[in-house]
């Protein structure tokens, strides 16, 4: 317990490291997966067959391959990067993918009807998705956001693996000048679970507020 | 300007074969383990023990918001504290991986025993058969059928996750390719390489498991 207070410093910093990193990952996500779905759905096929590859490679891949291939990748290529950005940028590929199929889903699954009845009252193209499509496609895809959202804040732990002093990795650093690690991983588990839980938590606030499109 | 060199990949094939292979063990082993942990808490969420159902969702929730790297290094680091000192890496790999599958495993086969018409059991119950007879036989292999196609999706996730592994110097690819880095420091090639692997060896999985789902299917 006394280190825990002595150094709680360290572990704020790493604590503020890890809702750094994962705010950014799910924002930068979140842009790359509403473009990427829209592009599987609506752009040219040169476009839909590289996005597509782009998605199914993110996904059939462990996140810490793309990690290590990304973050140790981009300096091997002669591009100085700062540590804590080439961790957003290799969690933000992993996240755009998968953000890409969920967007792809929700926007797929409103109703052709919708989309016609649309054209028929004269809409073009980008007002039938602003107006029409996409309101009633974000009411679909807040669950699998959500669901997402909470896997990303799990996965910013592996950057931990890469020398980026997020919590995991300020927590162990002190933890490793003890015998004692339990208590350690005691408190990290419980600030994961607040962090996981309560963003699950406020989706499901989220949710509800949108439902009312039904 | 980098300048590829994959025959550093070529040369170090069976080191990573062998890698991927402990994997896919890890990853069966601990989807059994898991399963087994899974079906026990399922059938403790649906009966009608409050208790017991508090206490299961407890369990997924509370492992379902904890990141899989930290339940492994408990695991590894934090059991031995508490006398636990027979698993070794790979053990300790394979039971942090079942606690972790086991709560989303718990979720699908309870979603499977809700989907089976209750007239199953009734129809069991009137033929005489015990309340344990009727979920061993009646349910189950009905539950089974529809919970298939969620298990191989477990079951690939599942494999995607053993490279946490390497966090713990189990030699499964991930860990290969990372003594390969620090050996060669062939970076993208070695990455790529593995990335590759995964992938391929991630749609076989699912190519298999949805020959299995036509299999059962059939006779449905």
């Amino acid at each position: 317990m006394q280190v825990v207070l002595n150094n709680w410093t360290l572990l704020l910093a790493g604590l503020f490291n890890t809702i750094q990193l994962s705010v950014q990952v799910i924002l930068f996500g979140t842009l790359v997966g509403l473009i990427g779905g829209t592009l599987l759905l609506f752009g040219h096929p040169v476009i839909r067959t590289i996005v597509r590859a782009y998605v199914d490679i993110v996904r059939g891949t462990p996140l810490l391959v793309s990690i290590f291939l990304i973050f140790y990748g981009i300096p091997a290529l002669g591009i100085p990067m700062p540590a804590f950005s080439a961790a957003v940028i290799a969690l933000t590929v992993f996240a755009g993918g998968h953000m890409s199929e969920i967007v792809r889903g929700a926007v797929g699954s409103v109703p052709g009807g919708q989309t016609e009845a649309a054209m028929a009252i004269g809409l073009v193209f980008a007002q039938r998705l602003q107006y029409v499509v996409f309101p009633q496609a974000v009411r679909r895809m807040i669950p699998p956001w959500v669901n997402l959202c909470v896997e990303l804040i799990k996965g910013s732990t592996l950057v931990s693996l890469v020398s980026v002093t997020d919590l995991m990795l300020s927590t162990r650093q002190v933890l490793e000048r003890t015998a004692q690690p339990v208590p350690f991983y005691i408190l990290l588990a419980i600030v994961y679970f607040v962090l996981c839980y309560g963003f699950g938590r406020l989706g499901g606030q989220l949710e509800r507020r949108f439902a009312y499109y039904d | 300007m980098y300048i590829t060199r994959w025959e550093v990949v070529w040369e170090n094939l069976p080191t990573l074969l062998a890698g991927l292979v402990l994997g896919l063990e890890v990853s069966v082993g601990s989807i059994m383990v898991g399963g087994i942990i899974g079906l026990l808490a399922a059938f403790a969420r649906t009966s009608s023990n409050r208790v017991l159902q508090q206490v299961v969702a407890g369990y997924v929730e509370f492992v379902r918001n904890l990141p899989l790297l930290l339940i492994i290094f408990f695991v590894y680091y934090g059991l031995p504290q508490f006398g636990i000192r027979f698993l070794d890496n790979v053990g300790s790999l394979v039971l942090a991986l079942a606690v972790y599958s086991g709560a989303y495993l718990t979720e699908i086969f309870r979603a499977g025993i809700l989907a089976v018409s209750k007239g199953f059991q009734e129809a069991g119950k009137s033929i005489g058969l015990t309340q344990f007879q009727v979920a061993r036989f009646v349910t189950m292999p009905l539950m089974f059928r529809i919970v298939l196609p969620s298990l191989s999706n477990t079951l690939i996730s599942l494999f995607k996750d053993t490279s946490l592994g390497a966090a713990i110097a189990v030699p499964e690819l991930t860990y290969a390719g990372m003594v390969l880095n620090t050996n060669t420091w062939r970076i993208l090639e070695s990455w790529s390489a593995i990335g590759a692997l995964y992938l391929a060896t991630c749609y076989g999985l699912a190519f298999m498991m949805r020959r299995v789902e036509r299999h059962y299917a059939s006779w449905a």
